[in-house]
């Protein structure tokens, strides 16, 4: 696949502006697009991924305090804000796939779940963020970044979305929203190695299938009709 | 214009008189990693300090009767408003680890002794997770109806539990996509009272008058709360009310919970059976019957004397 430069659209989620990366139109831009959800810490490459094949346009979205979009005051970061950052990015694109790494991957799924009509399948794989901060709150304490951080990614980012609690029932439950409404087989295709308790849970839903990034998204870039 | 510059009609002067009502004697700024939290004070600024903090939805000066008792009994009352809410910042993001966070800052900005830490509901839960978390600041734990309870949940079946989760996310992506540019909406101060009675059902018609004086800014087009817009009640996440309780036995500081034991739809609804197997060794549990969730509110002068004699 090409490596183009992105093009950035503006996206706007209550005060926060998020850069919503075109990497690719791919060989049918008319085709449902894939939309590329990063990792912690991360943010949306400049480039379509190594082993991402898809034949539609690709997009990427920098997470509230990640990449181009903008840093908050004062952190507050939960995964569930993130799903709004993503909607924003449905309202823009309309029907889409995700694909997601690490903390992207536990958002994409939610997502999925808060819309399914619009995420045609979801690829869960590996990347920072993908454990969160266990199955139930640890002995309190209240993060601060040291003063020397940089910027960006914004240091409440990663302190407070790597402490995120994922109990895996709630994660289940998630998955059986999705399955519910999606007009999939295999609406949800967890692509990832490590499995943490939540993404385990996942795994073992009826709907849910295990494979590799490229073969997943070769199933749900076949099934565009059907959805 | 501002509601400094704006002319009050008589009857909107006499709502900022309330009985036994008095505004807080300091005001100051505490900067929480960037978020400028208000912080008011009453009492003599040489005093011992205590620690209060306000309820989800409320506001600091929702203590201008209660915190006065205190103070007038020999007490600093160090109070702020939660981010988003009176005259703290309107933040970009809001969530418990934040609120946490700002609540920290201003422990940090008061003497470093151990100080009694005092929370009504929401703000009963975070004092509760601070003394759990930094137990060498805090001197007592006062829990006013802040205590969420797995016990009080509705048994529903899984299929109705699963079915309102969807419905919570359905509703809070809605109200997101409605929120930008989205201002509090105008009223009279009559009908600010009104919508604010409709969440506190039970508390005095005048009451809630005086609150909209001091808990909302009047411009050219009316009143309205000075509450960050995008504060929904509900939400969704993975949050259970038992790991709130689960902070309680940990505290090696003296407790005392006081419970509202009427029903009322800011509550929790949670009963001293519920309570009791997570009380530390030592602690008191006070049941106020015909008292609603504002217990310092509804009856401030039997909360403030409880609190007053535990303190002592």
């Amino acid at each position: 696949m090409s490596a183009d430069r992105s093009e950035i659209s503006w996206l706007r989620h209550h005060r926060i502006d998020l850069a919503l990366h075109r990497l690719s139109e791919g060989s049918e831009p008319g085709a449902r697009p894939l939309l590329l959800l990063h990792g912690l810490g991360e943010r949306t490459p400049e480039q379509v991924p190594a082993g991402v094949d898809w034949h539609g346009p690709v997009f990427g979205l920098d997470f509230t305090g990640h990449g181009r979009s903008t840093v908050p005051v004062g952190g507050g970061y939960t995964s569930e804000i993130l799903v709004g950052d993503v909607d924003a990015a449905l309202e823009h694109l309309g029907q889409v796939t995700i694909l997601g790494r690490g903390l992207g991957a536990y958002v994409a799924l939610l997502v999925a779940a808060a819309r399914p009509a619009q995420v045609v399948g979801a690829v869960l794989t590996d990347g920072p963020g993908l454990v969160g901060g266990g199955v139930h709150p640890g002995s309190p304490s209240v993060p601060y970044p040291a003063p020397d951080s940089l910027p960006v990614p914004d240091p409440f980012a990663l302190l407070e979305l790597a402490l995120n609690v994922r109990p895996p029932d709630y994660a289940q439950t998630y998955v059986r929203f999705v399955v519910e409404r999606s007009g999939l087989e295999r609406p949800i295709i967890v692509a990832a190695v490590v499995r943490p308790e939540w993404l385990d849970a996942v795994a073992s839903e009826p709907g849910v299938g295990e494979d590799d990034v490229a073969t997943a998204l070769g199933y749900f870039s076949r099934h565009a009709e059907t959805a | 214009m501002t509601d400094t510059e704006l002319h009050l009609s008589d009857d909107e002067l006499a709502a900022t008189r309330f009985p036994g009502a008095r505004r807080p004697d300091r005001r100051r700024t505490v900067d929480a990693a960037g978020a400028a939290i208000s912080v008011v004070e009453w009492g003599d600024p040489d005093a011992p300090p205590l620690a209060i903090a306000h309820g989800g939805f409320d506001f600091a000066e929702t203590l201008d009767v209660f915190a006065p008792m205190l103070a007038d009994e020999g007490w600093r009352v160090v109070s702020w408003d939660q981010r988003g809410h009176g005259d703290s910042a309107w933040t970009h993001l809001y969530s418990w680890d934040a609120d946490l966070r700002d609540a920290a800052a201003v422990i940090a900005s008061l003497p470093p002794e151990p100080l009694p830490f005092i929370g009504h509901s929401k703000g009963g839960s975070l004092m509760m997770h601070l003394a759990n978390m930094a137990p060498h600041r805090v001197s007592a734990l006062v829990n006013l109806d802040g205590l969420p309870s797995g016990g009080t949940m509705t048994d529903v079946s899984d299929h109705e539990r699963v079915r309102r989760l969807r419905d919570e996310m359905d509703a809070w992506l809605a109200h997101r996509r409605r929120l930008i540019d989205k201002q509090r909406r105008p009223g009279t101060l009559d009908e600010l009272a009104e919508r604010r009675g409709r969440m506190n059902p039970r508390l005095d018609l005048d009451w809630l008058r005086y609150l909209v004086t001091v808990g909302a800014a009047r411009d050219e087009e009316g009143w309205r709360w000075k509450l960050d817009p995008t504060m929904r009640m509900g939400g969704f996440g993975p949050w259970r009310p038992e790991w709130s309780m689960s902070r309680l036995p940990g505290i090696g500081a003296p407790v005392m919970g006081v419970l509202g034991l009427e029903l009322e739809v800011m509550g929790w609804g949670t009963r001293p059976e519920h309570v009791l197997p997570f009380l530390p060794a030592g602690a008191r549990l006070e049941g106020l019957e015909g008292v609603g969730h504002f217990v310092h509110i509804e009856q401030p002068r039997v909360v403030a004397d409880l609190v007053l004699e535990f303190l002592s």
